[in-house]
């Protein structure tokens, strides 16, 4: 586990080196965009020197790196919030929101593929099969625009935007954009429970449950579908992060605070620090849901599993 | 070998019902769309009294697997199905029955053991898990009691430590070991009767002499009836006092094994009986029947065995010949063993 821990830290800086070039090469300038086209001279002197942007590109290299090692990121150039702040304010938001979207697709989609798969040919798998590819083809934040316009504006049952105070009011303001999010995925992992499935209910150990005497439900759920379970979650874990950046399109639809707004809004207004902190949070998120995958599979099958 | 109280069946086998334990009549399987359907068995009839062990024996696609799968009602369907017939057990019809009424009876009165003891045990359950629930479908029993159970079924069919190794999962077992966890399975409620399927034919040679063995040893101590399936008729003749040769979905032959042995009396079964190596003549080519199995469906009159058969006469072209009583001890699908010259 420790070796699979090092293991990430070459990923890691591989994110952090992309991300620090890839700002630098993108155009606009930092302090004129914080201070407005109207700052004198001087005062985009004092702001690049405050902010650690006038010395040689090597040297800020090294200082990012060094900061994220110590987990200071410096401040907002926006605001003077300190980064660290301002991601451990909107994380908790993104982290809701990935996990109820996370929850709700499993639960359509687990569902939904095994009933298409037992019923191969008929109108569930039918049903199942248009479900996807409109899951597969329709974009999140198209989707989610809808549904805004449909039950927030329109019927007023949710509200517009926010993320609410208070569990219920929480869950309120989240089920829209986790809805959003889930409907695509369900549609990814049904038809991966459906394909899955399948191959299973074919296995030679399927045959011998029956054999025992055990009824279509017990083989399905007790013996299949825990083999199926196998692959899927490779495919869960893909989804997963998926729904990471799926949810920065969603939270901007639904004006919801999270790690995903407080990028795209950082990276409108070049503020390097937060970008750097958001992209780093992201790259640790994925590694850590990667590493949550491998543990799983250690759960769901014995032979993985280390004497 | 002495066994414990619990895993010997409370009243005699097969006390009330007077006839075979299982009787089979004119069973046909087809499989494909209804129209275009092939024929894997044909009219096939056979029966078993209780106690017996029988053979069936044939090549591969000569439909005996079929049989012994639809005898357990789990003819993959579709594209299978049953065409016509009856498969009486204890004088009831099992596909008269509700399929509902079938997992009742699987695993309770009717198991099955398979060929494949790699593929056929579930990865990600420990075995004890898995010979539990053999036993937690059929019978209600304190889970401390079915533990004991367990232990023992494991002992009977020779596992050592079972009380560590039933928390063991199926990779961690040898082929042999695993279809030993397989036969425990299938025996764990003390079925009346017992399929086995190739039980061998995965395995290799001296572990194949072991669980025939362990075959002998379950048939003494729990008295159960046996329907041993297998290409092999050294295997089935170890095992079974008669023995039912299957050829293209067609018995060709039904007879004990010392008379098959003795005296053949379908052309196919001399044969295969001559295509079994012996160690006198090691100087002399194997014993090859010329040909190969017919595909299903692609004999529409006459005998099967007609392209292959050395002994062929004209009748043999134009009728299918039923299987034909010989002697009392012996039937034969041949039209020449019975006497026909032309």
């Amino acid at each position: 586990m420790l070796y699979r821990l090092a293991d990430a830290i070459p990923t890691i800086w591989l994110v952090l080196t992309l991300v620090f070039i890839a700002m630098r090469i993108l155009p606009g300038d930092p302090a004129i965009a914080a201070l407005g086209d109207g700052a004198l001279p001087e005062q985009l002197a004092e702001f690049r020197e405050k902010m650690g942007l006038n010395v040689p590109i090597w040297q800020q290299y090294f200082n990012f790196l060094i900061g994220t090692l110590t987990l200071d990121f410096g401040k907002s150039y926006m605001n003077g919030a300190p980064v660290l702040d301002l991601i451990a304010r909107n994380l908790p938001y993104t982290i809701q929101l990935t996990v109820a979207a996370m929850i709700l697709g499993t639960v359509i989609g687990i569902p939904f593929g095994v009933l298409a798969a037992v019923k191969r040919g008929k109108l569930p798998d039918s049903g199942m099969r248009i479900f996807s590819l409109v899951g597969y083809a329709v974009p999140d934040f198209y989707l989610g625009a809808l549904f805004l316009i449909g039950f927030a504006l329109n019927l007023r049952w949710f509200p517009i935007n926010g993320a609410g105070s208070g569990f219920f009011d929480i869950l309120h303001h989240l089920f829209l954009p986790a809805l959003t999010l889930a409907l695509v995925k369900a549609a990814f992992i049904g038809r991966l429970t459906r394909t899955s499935v399948l191959e299973v209910l074919g296995k030679d150990y399927v045959r011998t449950a029956r054999a025992k005497g055990a009824r279509e439900n017990r083989v399905i759920y007790r013996h299949a579908l825990r083999n199926a379970l196998l692959p899927l979650a490779t495919g869960m874990g893909l989804s997963l992060l998926a729904t990471l950046s799926g949810s920065v399109a969603v939270e901007l639809v639904f004006n919801r605070p999270g790690i995903g707004r407080l990028l795209i809004q950082s990276i409108t207004e070049r503020d390097y620090g937060v970008i750097q902190g958001g992209v780093v949070v992201f790259a640790l998120m994925v590694v850590f849901v990667n590493l949550m995958m491998d543990l799983l599979y250690v759960v769901i099958d014995p032979r993985i599993r280390v004497k | 070998m002495t066994i414990a109280p619990s895993l010997s069946r409370q009243q005699p086998v097969s006390s009330t019902h007077p006839g075979p334990l299982l009787k089979v009549e004119d069973l046909s399987i087809e499989f494909g769309p209804e129209g275009t359907a092939v024929r894997v068995v044909e009219g096939v009839s056979f029966s078993i009294d209780a106690g017996a062990a029988v053979g069936i024996v044939g090549e591969s696609g000569s439909g005996k697997s079929m049989t012994s799968l639809a005898v357990m009602g789990l003819i993959p369907s579709p594209p299978g199905r049953i065409a016509t017939g009856r498969i009486l057990f204890e004088g009831v019809d099992l596909l008269g029955l509700p399929r509902s009424r079938m997992p009742e009876i699987r695993g309770r009165d009717i198991a099955m053991i398979f060929q494949e003891p790699m593929s056929s045990l579930n990865p990600v359950m420990t075995i004890g898990d898995q010979i539990g629930e053999a036993i937690k479908l059929h019978e209600k029993m304190g889970r401390e009691e079915r533990r004991q159970r367990i232990i023992e079924l494991l002992k009977l069919v020779g596992i050592p430590d079972p009380e560590r190794r039933l928390g063991a999962y199926p990779h961690q077992f040898s082929g042999g070991m695993r279809q030993r966890v397989m036969i425990a399975m299938a025996v764990a409620c003390n079925p009346k009767l017992l399929i086995a399927d190739e039980p061998t034919t995965a395995l290799d040679v001296t572990i194949q002499a072991q669980v025939l063995e362990l075959m002998h040893k379950i048939r003494r101590t729990l008295n159960t009836t046996i329907l041993l399936i297998s290409h092999d008729l050294g295997v089935i003749a170890d095992i079974c006092e008669r023995v039912i040769v299957m050829y293209a979905g067609k018995v060709v032959e039904d007879a004990d094994v010392k008379t098959i042995f003795r005296s053949p009396k379908h052309p196919y079964t001399r044969g295969l009986l001559q295509s079994i190596p012996r160690l006198k003549d090691e100087n002399t080519r194997l014993y090859q029947i010329p040909g190969m199995v017919p595909l299903p469906g692609t004999i529409k009159q006459g005998c099967p065995f007609f392209p292959r058969c050395p002994d062929r006469i004209d009748k043999c072209a134009r009728e299918t010949p039923p299987l034909l009583e010989i002697t009392s001890q012996q039937k034969a699908a041949c039209w020449v063993s019975a006497g026909a010259t032309s």
